[in-house]
């Protein structure tokens, strides 16, 4: 006999059996399996609908913020040498992106544009452009903008800078606040089902504390009663994940189909169905196979010392 | 086979179970424990088992030293021994076949020897009409069977019955009796607890008395020796 050699391999027919004696423990549990694919399913639509929201509100976020340039305008007088000592300054700033150069013809342009029927009065200063040349900045983190705005007003040849000083402290502070905010939120949210999740399989794994007893008796190592119970929390968690997974994709498939006509503000857009909603049902499969695994295998640690 | 020297246990809780217990058996034999209730029996045959750790002295089973020996080895130690209960220990929601099975997944046998062997064991118990009932669907008798089954389909070196008959009506205890003689005539050693006065002076074997903690009489083809 050599029963107590010691094997820490587990051969594929082991992992077979845990498989299959996994499988079999979620049929024998019944009601109580019903019941912890209940509390997965609720939680993850929760959490789910919560991501969207979230995900959503922070790209239209992004979308503001990438909308903040800085624009330099250039002293009247200032010489075309200057004006390229300048360019080259800015550009010499680690937290710049891209400078591009607007000259003040194309600055009135786009202002008669932009006042459509209006600006044709505007038309009229096509002769004598009181506007000034501009030089438009945009900054790698947006956060940077209101940092570089002031060092760049302090440059010889700039006449002033003006990037919406207002709009754009109150946007930010909105931003980062909603942003974590909303992370808070989604943490909870977890939490919360982590909590619900491992709290239901903790019971149905305490009516089972006996057998558990029993099978070491019998020679069972820890990882060999740990394992089935692995594959039932990995069951649970991605069964429970099953609705979740269908209303996120049917509701934001219909979102996607009628909201976009109803908004029209362009900044406001919703992350396009392909490739979101599959990414965030992945999410959601990941949260329920972790959550499931972690409640079960956590559940089952105190029942091991025997 | 087993062999413990200056043995001496106490629980958390005050109560000394065994106070210096000297004793070796050799492989091959069959040793009853009898006593009152209290008196250490179940202390004793735990200790076998790894099931309590001896607060003093030495438990040597199987050439392995069970106070040294690692948590982690524990259940390879236990493969190698059997043990029978007196409340059976089986599990509730398992099918007869796959509660013998067990023992055999433990150690990693291929399914075909696991069907082969547990179907052996089953015969040899007399319950193969019965490898696919659930334990609440047998009678004492035939769960207690069960479980000696389990324990013996590793071919262990050593079975340990805790009061396997204390459950049990006369009739079916001597079935059991008949069973276990048999695994001991195959060379198995067999340490058993018992309460039956009976069944100690009909089948006649070694005896060890243990009172308040000490082995008080050790005697082959002994007497139960307790009025009951």
């Amino acid at each position: 006999m050599t029963n107590t050699e010691v094997n820490t391999v587990m051969k594929f027919r082991t992992f077979k059996r845990h498989f299959k004696v996994g499988l079999k423990n979620i049929w024998r549990n019944g009601w109580m399996t019903v019941a912890s694919i209940g509390a997965v399913t609720t939680t993850l639509i929760l959490v789910g609908s919560f991501l969207a929201l979230m995900m959503n509100l922070n790209q239209v976020a992004k979308n503001l913020e990438e909308d903040v340039e800085i624009k330099t305008f250039i002293e009247l007088t200032a010489s075309q040498e200057e004006v390229d000592a300048l360019e080259d300054q800015i550009k010499a700033m680690p937290e710049v992106s891209s400078v591009t150069f607007s000259s003040k013809e194309e600055e009135l342009n786009n202002l008669i544009e932009s006042m459509g029927e209006e600006g044709s009065s505007l038309e009229l200063f096509e002769q004598d452009n009181p506007l000034n040349d501009v030089y438009v900045v945009k900054t790698e983190d947006p956060l940077e903008t209101v940092n570089v705005a002031n060092k760049i007003n302090k440059l010889d040849s700039v006449f002033k800078v003006n990037y919406g000083e207002e709009v754009v402290q109150k946007l930010f502070t909105f931003n980062k606040y909603s942003r974590n905010i909303g992370l808070v939120l989604i943490i909870g949210l977890v939490f919360t089902a982590i909590f619900l999740i491992s709290n239901t399989i903790k019971l149905t794994i305490m009516a089972r504390r006996k057998e558990i007893g029993i099978m070491k008796l019998v020679g069972a190592t820890n990882s060999f009663i740990r394992w089935p119970f692995f594959v039932e929390g990995l069951l649970l968690g991605v069964l429970g994940t099953v609705i979740p997974i269908t209303v996120v994709i049917a509701g934001y498939y219909y979102l996607d189909k009628n909201v976009n006509d109803l908004i029209t503000m362009n900044f406001v857009e919703l992350l396009p169905f392909n490739p979101f909603a599959w990414q965030l049902s992945l999410l959601i499969l990941a949260i329920g196979a972790f959550i499931g695994v972690w409640g079960s295998v956590m559940s089952v640690r105190k029942f091991l010392k025997v | 086979m087993i062999d413990m020297q200056g043995v001496y246990k106490k629980y958390p809780n005050g109560v000394t179970a065994l106070n210096g217990v000297d004793v070796t058996i050799e492989q091959g034999e069959f040793v009853y424990i009898v006593g009152p209730s209290g008196a250490g029996k179940s202390t004793f045959i735990k200790l076998i088992f790894r099931e309590v750790k001896p607060t003093n002295g030495k438990v040597v089973v199987n050439n392995v030293n069970l106070q040294k020996v690692k948590e982690k080895r524990i259940p390879h130690i236990r493969r190698d021994i059997g043990v029978v209960y007196q409340d059976f220990k089986l599990l509730p929601k398992l099918t007869v076949f796959e509660n013998i099975a067990f023992a055999l997944e433990v150690i990693e046998e291929t399914p075909k020897n696991i069907r082969r062997r547990v179907m052996e064991v089953l015969d040899l118990v007399g319950l193969k009409n019965k490898a696919r009932f659930i334990p609440d669907e047998l009678s004492g008798g035939e769960q207690q069977r069960v479980s000696i089954a389990r324990a013996i389909v590793n071919h262990p070196k050593l079975v340990i019955a805790d009061e396997p008959t204390g459950n049990l009506d006369p009739d079916t205890s001597w079935g059991i009796m008949n069973i276990l003689e048999e695994i001991n005539a195959r060379g198995t050693t067999i340490i058993m607890a018992t309460h039956s006065k009976e069944i100690v002076n009909t089948v006649k074997k070694r005896v060890i008395a243990i009172e308040g903690g000490l082995i008080v009489r050790d005697e082959h083809r002994g007497e139960y020796g307790y009025e009951v």
